[in-house]
């Protein structure tokens, strides 16, 4: 149906769509309802790139090696909270979904919403980046997979063709130590002024939202920390990474600040 | 779209994109949901699809085919609906009124003799204007305690309550 019909919407949990659509924001007029789709709803472990191997998904243990957590885009964030495979394997993807909105909004938004959404300021987006998740993208021809960090090219615009759906998101073993902090106007409902999700292991990997077009992976700061250079150098390179601009939530000075604090105090309570 | 409303089978035909609060409001009758800030911030809409706490600002009529539904109509059937409603009546719970139809619903799945952290997860995303967080927390707590002792305010809360609603 989508690749017959490009002006179709996919729609899901409804939380953003809904809102534009009573508010006029919203341009799109025919959608396609997914909500049913049990089938893109579950959490499992899968073998990591399978490649011509039989899937031993859910026979290999949980060990870190070899396999990916693969979350249905249909998965809300309740769902993911009470996961106790997400909890174990990627608590700081548990910890944003514990502040989109409040319980209402977490049992009906969905991750794979949150992406196809694609605001600046998805509070899941930064630990997507920073765990080097997987979209897989699913058409009638067949499934393709792009890394996150590769899906966004520009304010809310995606590598996602119009025939395409989001089927689910595979997060590969994260080593090293999760951190996840959002800085909005109170803890729950908030749109989020900025958010940052690091991991500090052999490889640093730092991640922020709400602070350029799209979630940026900070990947010049990273480098510095990960060659062993001071916060101080790190902050500067994230500067000169990140372009926040001035809205109704917050401004770009106040953001530079807040995303630079926060480098810090990753790193800190991270040692 | 079919739902059970309350217990009740209703056969509604609406467009598949209304939202659940106005087929709820303009098809039923039931405007004991309330709208407040139609975006999903201050959950004055909420009603459980399926036993689950929702904003009916955000669901499609479409997605509540073949549902069951609760709004603040239908919480008395229950006698933990009516403990929680004879709390919020009680032990000041309500001020002006228009959060309470939601922020009872949204108590509803809470299991009995939950936290007070709980109780605060649960209810984070209603917001209250007349700033009675206490006074709700506590009509919540004590609804959900099994005994009816509870609701029989004590020196304490009462004075408690005051304080709370002070200005």
């Amino acid at each position: 149906m989508l690749a017959d019909d490009p002006t179709l919407t996919p729609i899901a949990g409804c939380t953003d769509v809904l809102v534009g659509l009573h508010f006029g924001t919203l341009d799109k007029r025919r959608f396609i309802d997914l909500w049913p789709l049990d089938d893109l709803r579950g959490i499992r472990l899968v073998q990591d790139k399978p490649k011509g191997l039989s899937p031993h998904a859910r026979t290999g243990g949980d060990k870190p090696s070899g396999l990916s957590i693969r979350i249905g885009a249909l998965a809300t964030f309740t769902d993911i909270i009470k996961s106790a495979l997400v909890q174990r394997r990627v608590p700081m993807l548990v910890a944003a979904a514990r502040e989109v909105g409040g319980a209402q909004i977490q049992n009906r938004g969905t991750l794979g919403g949150n992406i196809a959404n694609a605001s600046p300021a998805g509070d899941t987006l930064p630990v997507l980046s920073a765990a080097n998740a997987r979209i897989v993208l699913r058409s009638a021809s067949g499934e393709r997979v792009v890394p996150f960090n590769d899906f966004y090219t520009g304010y809310r615009t995606s590598v996602r063709q119009p025939s395409e759906l989001i089927a689910a998101i595979e997060i590969p073993p994260i080593d090293g130590r999760q951190w996840w902090r959002k800085v909005g106007t109170r803890r729950a409902q908030a749109i989020s002024k900025v958010m940052m999700a690091g991991v500090r292991g052999p490889e640093v990997r730092v991640a922020i939202g709400s602070v350029a077009p799209t979630v940026l992976h900070a990947s010049a700061a990273a480098a510095v920390l990960s060659r062993g250079g001071s916060i101080a150098d790190a902050q500067a390179a994230l500067r000169s990474e990140i372009a926040p601009i001035d809205d109704i939530r917050s401004t770009g000075d106040y953001r530079r600040q807040v995303a630079e604090n926060l480098l810090a105090v990753f790193w800190k309570e991270t040692r | 779209m079919i739902a059970i409303i309350n217990g009740k089978r209703r056969k509604l035909d609406v467009h598949p994109m209304k939202r659940l609060l106005d087929v709820l409001r303009e098809d039923c009758g039931l405007t004991g949901t309330k709208e407040g800030c139609g975006e999903g911030e201050c959950g004055a809409c909420t009603v459980l699809v399926d036993g689950v706490a929702v904003d009916s600002c955000l669901v499609p009529a479409a997605q509540a085919d073949g549902c069951a539904i609760v709004t603040i109509e239908g919480v008395a059937r229950a006698r933990s609906g009516r403990a929680l409603q004879d709390a919020f009546v009680k032990l000041g719970g309500a001020q002006c009124g228009i959060c309470t139809p939601g922020m009872i619903v949204a108590a509803l799945p809470l299991k009995a003799g939950a936290s007070l952290d709980e109780i605060k997860t649960a209810l984070a995303g209603n917001l209250c204007r007349c700033t009675g967080y206490l006074s709700i927390f506590r009509s919540v707590q004590a609804g959900l305690r099994p005994s009816r002792e509870a609701l029989r305010p004590t020196r304490k809360t009462r004075v408690k309550g005051k304080r709370a609603n002070a200005r």
